[in-house]
């Protein structure tokens, strides 16, 4: 039966969904000229989820209807930073879209939806649930990347964008078929329960195996990534910041609800070493091809492949302290994948997209601190300490090492060793290349987005240095 | 006698089929969307199959979202689709390329 409480569980969400539809409506009736409204009503929604998220504190694993969705300490983090990464985006894009002739109303309406598919997808109490939350960020997104309408790359992004990530979503969807079929239930709690004495244990293996290459997609883990380097550098900037903040947590939430149904057990070995050697691959491929990267973008792409194989590695562990690592490591990324694409916003203008690394050059001169903002993010994804990104890996390369995966463990430092040469690239080429001539580069945008972006940058260097609390955070979520 | 085995080696058969469509497929990209539509009702095919033997009508339900979503994404894709061919003036998947390395 319905109640209030289920309800009020559910509040935050209720909240969005109301209040997009408003925006929406609002956008409609309002003119070309005060579109700032429909900016800071957006920002406004987004800061009030985020503050009834924080101020639904559970006690751990509150469920809603039925079973069907959760709200437990790790949906609660998972949204909130998820919140915090499409408040980072609103700020930082509208300087670009504007300039660009991109600023309507749809933009923030499709984000919004996205983090709502998000927000669901990290509660799903059922496989059900899941489906329905990643279609709803998947389906907005490919909106989102196709939104520069009369750009060719756009739209081939866009299209290619789709077909894989429908044939992800019908390979996870198959996956589930059989994994209800072995163990008759849609539940991932009561999943959990039965999934041992299943008397159809090889369709239940099937059924993993079609979910692991679905989530494999939507993480971006190689061999399955062929579609992010060309949605990075097609889409508009704005969007890919959106794909590489908020998405990676939800894929990160995804790929935790899935997995953890099924273990312990004969399963839980088979699919820990699945994911290590989706994450072997995604660090060697990632780092490696990213090396030959002109284009900043793409770089920056392949650098997510690589991240995502560090983020595996947490997975891997398998034990609250690994899934915590593994969602220590997503918050990280997002935030710093925030700092690098903003700051390539911040350095684009109409007609000019700062894309290529060359466009980089002598940037310490026309400007020291987009430079200095840069190198955090650079030394951070890098992960040089004392940034946040190093804790990150740290704890990640403990979980791995726990996990009694030592090979993995050196794999992962060796690739990072590797991956230090093309993040320091980029800090060369700003701070001892000359600039090109002919080539005037110097940092757009307004004074919102120019304060927030500093504020993220330094947050890294803040929460390298007092990472704590936060992975005490983390820590508390997987405990109960 | 109709078995289990019999719907479930259907549902395999009509996915390999949507795989294949999508895999070898070089000509337009109608033919992608089509596939991927089969890629989903052999889902379902499989779903209804286990539920209707298993006793459990949760798996039908599940079905009924995904024929809600799977119009909701061939309408999405046949708009990228319109955009795609309004800005290349081809729908041709061997000349869509203009992104590589």
């Amino acid at each position: 039966m319905l109640s209030w409480n289920d309800i009020l569980i559910l509040l935050p969400e209720i909240y969005l969904v109301a209040a997009v539809c408003v925006l929406l409506l609002m956008d409609v009736f309002i003119r070309e000229e005060q579109r700032n409204a429909t900016h800071w009503l957006a920002i406004a929604i987004t800061a009030i989820t985020g503050f009834l998220v924080v101020t639904g504190q559970p006690p751990q694993g509150l469920s809603a209807f039925g079973g069907m969705f959760v709200r437990d300490r790790v949906s609660e983090i998972l949204s909130l930073f998820a919140l915090i990464s499409v408040l980072l985006v609103f700020v930082f894009s509208r300087p670009y879209l504007k300039d660009r002739k991109l600023w309507h109303g749809e933009f923030y309406v499709l984000t919004l939806f996205a983090v709502l598919g998000v927000m669901f997808l990290v509660s799903a109490g059922s496989l059900i649930t899941i489906y329905l939350g990643l279609e709803l960020l998947t389906l907005s997104s490919y909106a989102l990347v196709a939104f520069n309408r009369d750009s060719r790359m756009s739209s081939e992004a866009a299209i290619k964008y789709f077909v894989l990530g429908a044939l992800a979503s019908g390979s996870l969807l198959y996956g589930m078929s059989m994994v209800y079929g072995a163990t008759g239930t849609l539940d991932l709690a009561h999943l959990h329960a039965t999934v041992a004495q299943t008397d159809m244990p090889n369709l239940l293996r099937f059924g993993l195996i079609f979910m692991i290459v679905g989530i494999a997609f939507k993480l971006g883990a190689a061999p399955f990534h062929m579609w992010l380097p060309d949605v990075y550098q097609g889409a508009p900037t704005a969007t890919v910041t959106f794909v590489a903040s908020a998405s990676k947590l939800a894929a990160f939430g995804m790929a935790y609800r899935l997995l953890s149904a099924f273990g312990p057990g004969d399963l839980l070995h088979q699919w820990q070493l699945m994911l290590a050697i989706l994450a072997v691959l995604s660090l060697v491929i990632g780092n490696l091809v990213a090396i030959v990267q002109t284009n900043i973008k793409r770089l920056l792409a392949y650098s997510t492949i690589a991240h995502m194989g560090y983020l595996l590695l947490g997975l891997v562990n398998a034990s609250p302290s690994g899934y915590a690592a593994a969602m220590f490591y997503a918050i990280s990324y997002a935030l710093m994948s925030t700092v690098a694409f903003g700051v390539i916003m911040a350095m684009s203008r109409a007609g000019f997209e700062c894309e290529e690394i060359d466009d980089f050059k002598g940037l310490n001169e026309r400007s020291r601190w987009m430079a200095f903002l840069m190198m955090l993010a650079m030394f951070s994804l890098a992960g040089v300490p004392p940034l946040f990104g190093f804790f990150a890996k740290l704890l990640i390369l403990k979980a791995a090492v726990d996990a009694g995966m030592m090979w993995l463990a050196i794999v992962a430092i060796v690739a990072a060793i590797v991956g230090l040469y093309y993040y320091l690239r980029v800090v060369k080429v700003m701070y001892f290349d000359k600039p090109v001539e002919g080539v005037e580069i110097k940092p757009q945008g307004d004074l919102p987005m120019r304060w927030m972006l500093s504020l993220n940058a330094l947050a890294l260097l803040a929460l390298g240095l007092y990472w704590g609390p936060l992975f005490t955070w983390c820590q508390q979520a997987f405990a109960g | 006698m109709i078995t289990l085995s019999h719907f479930i080696v259907l549902g395999a058969v009509l996915f390999c089929i949507a795989v294949a469509g999508i895999f070898i497929n070089r000509k337009n990209v109608i033919v992608l969307l089509m596939s991927i539509e089969l890629m989903l009702l052999a889902v379902n095919i499989n779903f209804v199959a286990f539920s209707r033997f298993s006793g459990d009508v949760a798996g039908q339900v599940f079905v009924f979202f995904i024929l809600t979503v799977a119009a909701a994404e061939t309408a999405i894709g046949l708009a990228i689709l319109t955009l795609l061919f309004r800005n290349r003036s081809t729908i041709n998947i061997a000349e869509i390329d203009s992104m590589k390395g």
